[in-house]
């Protein structure tokens, strides 16, 4: 079974390599771009085949590390 | 006075934080690997040194504070023991959830290497009784992520209680902006916890402890603990 987990900024928490790529792309000349913000992606694959016990895992790991809950939000999706 | 210092992949302040308690306590700390239960029997100070922990993967210290090691410091901590935490350290401690925040990203995304100055906040500390009240002491930083945030709430309750130690200022005190290099809310360079048995700090006062660099600003930190530990013994 495979998942992704999305880990992003939360708001409010200023992301200077997000404002950087912002102003990379814009010396680039790609027009309409109004904010970017960083964020990180991991590609798990795991021995269940429950997709329940599945996102309990992943929940865990999320919290215990691949995010830092303080100035940190991540997404856990199951893709089968 | 029985120290520890850790060490993990990739750290490497380790010799200078060993060498500057040699140098002001007399003393030849332990040297304590990150897989070990354990801390040495009698350990009465535990020094996270500064580094690159794990190549700084993940978020910096982030797979470092999920070392074997820390479980024993968390309860070190717990029962009172002195934790001293520095840059690389900081950001460890901070993951490990013995500090509240978080160091980002230094706000003009540089890595800072240079002398700065620090305001001592609090000379009435384990940490800081080498110290004057609104002293001002000149130690290196070498960071990229030294940049520390928390929620309001928390910036509120350090504040209030006083758990602020060091902040970036001007050579004669003043907290500025324009002294503040890397951008850290309030200026801070270094808390405590609740406790007040834990500081964390990005400067590096253990490379001011001979004149020959220059400056022995830091040595005070160091003077501070070793009497704050001969006279809790």
């Amino acid at each position: 079974m495979k998942a992704r987990v999305t880990v992003t900024l939360k708001s409010g928490i200023l992301d200077p390599q997000g404002k950087a790529v912002e102003g990379a792309l814009r010396a680039l000349g790609l027009q309409g771009v109004t904010a970017v913000r960083q964020g990180k992606v991991f590609d798990i694959e795991l021995e269940s085949a429950d997709k329940a016990k599945a996102e309990v895992l992943l929940k865990q790991a999320a919290d215990k590390l691949l995010a830092n809950t303080v100035i940190e939000n991540y997404k856990v999706d199951v893709v089968g | 006075m029985k120290a520890a210092v850790l060490i993990f992949p990739g750290i490497n302040r380790e010799r200078d934080m060993a060498r500057a308690i040699n140098m002001t306590c007399g003393h030849e700390p332990a040297m304590v690997w990150h897989g070990e239960r354990e801390l040495p029997a009698g350990t009465d100070l535990v020094v996270i040194p500064g580094g690159f922990s794990y190549g700084d993967y993940l978020r910096c210290g982030a797979i470092a504070a999920r070392a074997p090691v820390m479980d024993a410091v968390r309860a070190f901590a717990a029962k009172g023991g002195l934790v001293l935490a520095v840059c690389n350290g900081f950001q460890i401690a901070c993951e490990a959830g013995l500090l509240p925040g978080v160091l980002m990203r230094n706000e003009n995304l540089r890595f800072i290497c240079r002398d700065v100055y620090l305001r001592v906040e609090r000379s009435d500390t384990p940490f800081t009784r080498g110290y004057n009240a609104g002293q001002v002491i000149r130690v290196p930083v070498a960071h990229g992520e030294g940049n520390y945030i928390a929620d309001g709430e928390t910036i509120a309750r350090l504040e209030g209680e006083g758990r602020v130690i060091f902040r970036y200022a001007s050579p004669d005190g003043m907290i500025d902006p324009n002294w503040n290099h890397n951008g850290a809310l309030n200026a801070i360079a270094g808390i405590v916890n609740e406790r007040g048995n834990v500081l964390g700090m990005m400067p590096h006062p253990e490379n001011h402890v001979e004149a020959a660099l220059g400056s022995t600003d830091g040595r005070g930190l160091f003077a501070g603990l070793a009497e704050t530990l001969k006279r809790a013994a």
